[in-house]
């Protein structure tokens, strides 16, 4: 049963990606996309993988499509029709290159779920029969990626931080360039959106509650920083969406989001630091604490914490930066 | 049963995936992609059951809560864009 | 006693299943868009509330049976207000009903494509 239903999940993935490539229209595209995260959602759940799922459910289903939409409506909704032969000659060239190398890739890999795989012989076993004495969480995903390779995770949220800057540098400044016409153009008071703003006061309370959950949860089931700040983002956009800009940007005034970012990493990084000056490797938290399995609570705690911050910002500050380009805010 | 419901949740995902690409409006392939999210939420809920690991409807839980966000963005772009083209008509 | 809620249970994930086949019908084979979205928020409404019903008499544990009715509520709030969203926004974008011969019902404004 299992594999028939990974079968048809797969075939639907298949078919989502032919239709994403066929259709023109970019509104069409974004939607199909978010299809696809949907189908790889419930794919990586039929394969057990619930924090990956889960990553997915809360990226692609919400904050995904709604960037792209933003993006869309900043650039125009349709796709510049293809150029000369020469260029799709190379450009289809390059995509049949790329294809097949990774095609060749994937002959050396090993059969999916053979016990001879490199992740299962390598540091894998270790992961899993140590976790449970040093760390002591219910959650091993959670261990490896807060506490084992705590570095790489550090490594992503930095990736996250830049990538925030990085589009609000780039939207802040393409606002200065001739794009008069966008920030004039407002949304008229004649559309008052009753019903949708009833759902969405007792809607939003909701996310934000669960987003909490899923934060300090994230030890004992799926879930975690990234996930959490994704899905708390998701309530605040979801509020500026109905209720408006200058009415979001009073609770969560775009300065403030932009320095809670930078503090997230921060929150990780000094945490690293705090081991280094009790005399352990760089986020090594046994030494944080008397007990070093409830110094390994207390670290990922907290790095998931800042990891949920600067997510959570990230994400608000980029919407903010997306929406004063359509609508002029505040500032 | 839920072998049963596991399969014809899958079916209307195909037929949606159909539409969606056949159909030339653009709001028929929104409206596949809400008929997929709400799907997804049962799919997952009942896969969840199948291979009986309740922990999976925390998944479904986020989908149910924040699928219908990028719907509402769906809604304020077109607002925007005829916002826009009001704006324009009344220039000379 | 178990044996009843087992045949509810199956009941409830029978005809949310069939339920949900019509809705893909509607779908499917309506000629106008606010048909088809018809189709889709009423059918899905009843046949999301049967099949987590009919998941919620399965279980027997406290929690699992918690979250499935929270996702019921959320469901029940999130996806008509979604429907009413798409209609809103295609109406916007000058999308307009047809009759049933299938001329559009009211003049369309000029609208790009």
């Amino acid at each position: 049963m299992e594999v028939l239903i990974d079968i048809v999940l797969l075939s639907l993935l298949v078919a989502t990606a032919v239709a994403l490539v066929m259709v023109r229209g970019l509104i069409a595209s974004i939607m199909l996309t978010s299809v696809y995260g949907l189908l790889s959602a419930s794919f990586f759940v039929t394969m057990g993988a619930v924090d990956v799922a889960f990553t997915e459910a809360a990226v692609g289903a919400g904050v995904s499509p709604l960037l792209l939409l933003f993006t869309v409506a900043v650039i125009g909704r349709k796709e510049r029709a293809p150029e000369g032969g020469a260029v799709l000659v190379k450009s289809l060239l390059l995509v049949v290159v790329t294809g097949a190398l990774l095609i060749v890739g994937t002959l050396d890999m090993p059969p999916f779920g053979s016990p001879d795989a490199p992740a299962q012989t390598h540091v894998a076993p270790y992961y899993l029969q140590q976790s449970g004495a040093e760390i002591g969480i219910p959650n091993v995903v959670t261990s490896v990626l807060a506490s084992y390779r705590a570095y790489d995770t550090l490594g992503e949220v930095l990736v996250i931080f830049t990538a925030g800057v990085a589009v609000i540098l780039i939207l802040a400044s393409s606002s200065h360039r001739g794009s008069a016409r966008l920030r004039n153009a407002t949304v008229p008071d004649g559309s008052p959106h009753t019903i949708l703003q009833v759902v969405g006061k007792i809607l939003i309370p909701f996310i934000l509650l669960f987003a909490f959950y899923v934060q300090f949860h994230g030890e004992y089931g799926p879930g975690g920083g990234f996930q959490a700040g994704v899905i708390f983002a998701s309530g605040v956009i979801l509020y500026g969406l109905l209720f408006g800009l200058p009415t979001v940007c009073r609770v969560l005034p775009p300065p403030v989001m932009e320095v809670l970012a930078a503090l997230g990493v921060l929150i990780f990084g000094l945490t690293g630091v705090m081991s280094l000056l009790n005399g352990a490797p760089f986020l090594d938290y046994s030494v944080l604490a008397d007990d070093p399995v409830t110094a390994q609570h207390i670290g990922i705690m907290v790095i998931e914490l800042g990891v949920g911050i600067t997510v959570a910002s990230v994400i608000t500050a980029i919407y903010y930066a997306f929406a004063n380009q359509l609508e002029p805010g505040p500032n | 049963m839920l072998t049963l419901t596991v399969i014809v949740i899958l079916g209307v995902m195909l037929v949606a995936l159909l539409r969606a690409y056949t159909s030339p409006n653009v709001f028929d392939r929104i409206l596949a992609a809400n008929l997929f999210g709400t799907k997804t939420v049962l799919l997952i809920a009942t896969i969840s059951y199948l291979l009986g690991s309740p922990a999976y409807l925390d998944i479904a839980l986020a989908y149910a809560l924040i699928n219908f966000i990028s719907v509402i963005g769906v809604l304020r772009l077109t607002e925007l864009r005829n916002a826009r083209r009001d704006q324009e008509a009344e220039k000379p | 006693m178990s044996t009843i809620l087992a045949w509810t249970s199956d009941a409830c994930l029978l005809v949310g299943s069939f339920l949900l086949l019509t809705g893909a019908l509607g779908f499917l084979r309506f000629n106008d868009f606010y048909a088809r979205i018809h189709a889709c928020g009423v059918t899905e409404t009843l046949a999301t509330a049967l099949i987590i019903l009919g998941l919620l008499l399965q279980s027997d544990s406290a929690t699992p049976q918690f979250k499935l009715a929270l996702i019921l509520l959320f469901v029940l709030f999130s996806s008509p207000t979604a429907s009413h969203a798409l209609a809103k926004a295609a109406w916007n974008a000058g999308l307009r009903p047809r009759d049933n011969s299938g001329k559009r019902g009211i003049p369309l404004p000029p609208r790009e494509r």
